[in-house]
């Protein structure tokens, strides 16, 4: 993403690291200290404010992934698997979080660790999913041929996942389901609140980390652009 | 410098403008080629100077990033298919199955081309390649001259007007290496456009109407043979060749 | 393949123990899981052929399209999937006493190997191309086929339980569905997996 995100970088870098820091801030007053605790699961609830944030964001970059995969082959310019690739990492840790959180959360109120509940396994298949498709450019000796093959990871693995989660569903519908916190709706204003506020700051720290892993794919790719140059003079 | 086609006569290949790059490092930098209709063209270059890339996009198996690539009158982007029928290619393999005959080889790609009466012709090149005999040998079996005359065979089989070869005479012992000399020879004697890339000086030189070279990702020097003295050439090669990492 | 798939089932026998009761609801997962890892043994294969040779680039200057050449590696590696599948069912009933020849059954086995053959055809032409390739198709090939797997192991069970239709037409539009995306999208998508 050469020139694009050379802009975006120069024009809302700085802005967008102040912004994602001081609203960490409000947000960790909020959750920690303002946000009234909730009656029935207690101060574990809390956890929920940093679990459904991640999960959004995953989904954005997963969504990113997608997109920059498509035009990736369609237009053939290596921006736009830059902007795949550094999504796809970002992705991935988000995943991660959402799934650590969630286990955390799970533990005192399930009972246990993991169990298999669609979102749950279908989480699991999406992270799955797009370790395969950070693990298969390392795994093919042309770069550029590595990043084709990752971009239709990318797609089938993004059209794959609402069916993954569906049949999951109904899998579990036709078992006995396990307990699942159904009183998301109806959230108390406050709680609320705190969860928007939650939202938009993992989104602009989301997008910041975004600018800085293009940025420095950009300089990777720069300083091996100078070596040939280099090798080529000598 | 270059010749032209003449009235009546038409370019087979033109490449305008082509840029191919792998892993973001250009291997073909705007490159412009022209070839005309019945002529025989070599190819030099060192190694990494991007030969079997430009034999590939001019096959239709990879694409170019710019430019267009005009092959009897049609576009390859949009009538790769078409231009397909009027291609023959010999890369560093042989696109044999190994574990079948060349005879089964043989009629399998010619039902891929729809070729008319397949079994007069494939007894037909068969016969031209001196395979007659081999026709139900497995080609794993074969010595590596006799799968590069299958090898032929194939490229030969829907009688193309254009044949690109890929340094053809790699591996090839001294009497394979011949035989595949006078094949190429009575092809060009029958008209057949032919581009081949080679290391070869003499191949190059002797069966070439022109030569160029392919140096720092594009056509640095063509010209007609006949304008041409050995030493000159000597020259201009290993300028080219040297220069090139 | 096929006498791997069979060493899978009688892995599983000793595994689980299977037996009695426990057969009608152990059987549809032991079934699926050996014919996916059948399956992903066999699509290893599909273009190791062509890329022995060249053969691939020799397919590619044929006069036909990219998609063509899905459409023909796909139709082979189905039917050869089916091939083994007309051998192991009739085993594996023999093997667990089930009455698994039923025109519903059948027809799970069909879509299901569709759907298995859609994708493996396309990461198996991903797989040729790298290293460890026997690592990278199931890495690949499992997570996105775990819809196929779940409406497949479901939709046995429930024929085996002599479930009503109506029930197991979702399942069996589920994996329908499936197979239409994904014959589409690998389609689409396979000339840029082909690209050099």
């Amino acid at each position: 993403m050469a020139e694009g995100a050379g802009w975006g970088q120069k024009i809302l870098g700085r802005p967008l690291l102040i912004f994602s820091f001081g609203a960490m801030l409000v947000t960790l007053y909020l959750v920690f200290l303002w946000v009234p605790t909730e009656r029935f699961q207690g101060i574990v609830q809390r956890i929920f404010y940093f679990h459904v944030p991640p999960a959004w964001v995953a989904f954005l970059a997963f969504f990113i992934v997608f997109v920059g995969s498509i035009l990736y082959l369609w237009r053939g310019e290596g921006r736009w698997d830059d902007l795949a690739y550094s999504s796809a990492e970002l992705g991935v840790v988000f995943t991660t979080v959402t799934l650590i959180t969630g286990s955390l959360w799970g533990k005192p109120i399930w009972g246990v660790w993991w169990t298999w509940d669609p979102r749950l396994t279908a989480t699991a298949i999406l992270w799955l999913i797009y370790i395969a498709y950070l693990m298969i450019r390392a795994y093919v000796a042309e770069e550029s041929r590595g990043a084709r093959f990752a971009a239709v990871v990318g797609i089938v693995g993004f059209i794959d996942v609402p069916i993954v989660y569906l049949s999951i569903r109904w899998w579990r519908t036709l078992h006995p389901a396990p307990v699942v916190l159904t009183s998301e709706e109806g959230l108390p204003p406050a709680m609320l609140l705190t969860l928007i506020v939650s939202l938009v700051t993992f989104t602009a720290l989301f997008i910041h980390l975004l600018f800085q892993r293009l940025s420095l794919r950009q300089m990777v790719a720069e300083v091996e652009r100078l070596k040939e140059a280099q090798k080529e003079e000598t | 410098m270059m010749s032209g086609p003449g009235s009546g006569e038409a370019w087979a290949i033109e490449a305008l403008g082509i840029t191919k790059s792998f892993s973001r490092r250009p291997v073909l930098r705007n490159l412009h080629l022209k070839v005309a209709e019945g002529s025989f063209l070599t190819i030099f270059g060192a190694n990494g100077s991007g030969k079997t890339t430009l034999i590939k996009l001019l096959s239709t198996i990879a694409r170019p990033e710019t430019g267009s690539i005009v092959i009897a009158g049609m576009d390859t982007r949009e009538n790769a298919t078409q231009v397909r029928r009027h291609l023959g290619v010999i890369l560093h393999q042989t696109l044999l199955y190994d574990d079948l005959t060349v005879q089964e080889n043989l009629r399998f790609y010619g039902r891929m081309f729809d070729v008319p009466r397949l079994e007069e012709r494939i007894a037909f090149v068969a016969h031209r390649g001196g395979l007659n005999s081999r026709l139900l040998h497995p080609v794993r079996t074969l010595s590596r001259g006799l799968q590069q005359r299958a090898a032929i065979c194939r490229a030969l089989l829907h009688d193309p007007a254009i044949l690109l070869l890929d340094e053809p005479e790699t591996g090839l012992d001294r009497h394979a290496s011949l035989a595949f000399w006078n094949t190429l020879a009575s092809l060009k004697e029958e008209g057949k456009t032919i581009v081949m890339t080679t290391h070869n000086m003499e191949w190059g030189l002797n069966l070439g109407d022109q030569v160029a070279i392919l140096a720092e990702g594009r056509i640095a020097y063509q010209e007609d043979k006949a304008t041409l003295s050995r030493a000159t050439f000597d020259g201009i090669y290993h300028r080219y060749t040297e220069v090139s990492p | 393949m096929l006498v791997f798939a069979l060493l899978v089932i009688v892995i599983f026998n000793f595994a689980f123990d299977v037996r009695g009761e426990a057969v009608a609801l152990v059987a549809p997962g032991v079934l699926w899981v050996t014919l996916t890892f059948a399956g992903v043994l066999g699509f290893n294969r599909a273009f190791v052929l062509e890329k022995d040779r060249g053969c691939l680039e020799g397919l590619m200057l044929c006069p036909i399209d990219r998609g063509t050449i899905y459409w023909g590696k796909m139709a082979a590696s189905l039917t050869f999937m089916l091939v083994v599948e007309a051998i192991v069912l009739p085993l594996f009933s023999i093997f667990f006493n089930l009455p698994l020849f039923m025109p519903s059954l059948l027809l799970i086995a069909f879509i299901s190997t569709v759907g298995f053959a859609a994708v493996g055809t396309l990461f198996s032409a991903i797989a040729v191309h790298t290293r460890a390739r026997e690592i990278m198709l199931p890495l690949l090939f499992f997570p996105v086929v775990v819809p196929v797997v779940i409406a497949a192991v479901e939709g046995t069970g429930m024929v085996l339980a002599v479930a009503p239709w109506a029930s197991l037409v979702p399942w069996l539009q589920l994996v329908v569905a499936f197979d239409i995306i994904f014959l589409a999208v690998s389609w689409l998508l396979f000339e840029y997996v082909l690209e050099e």
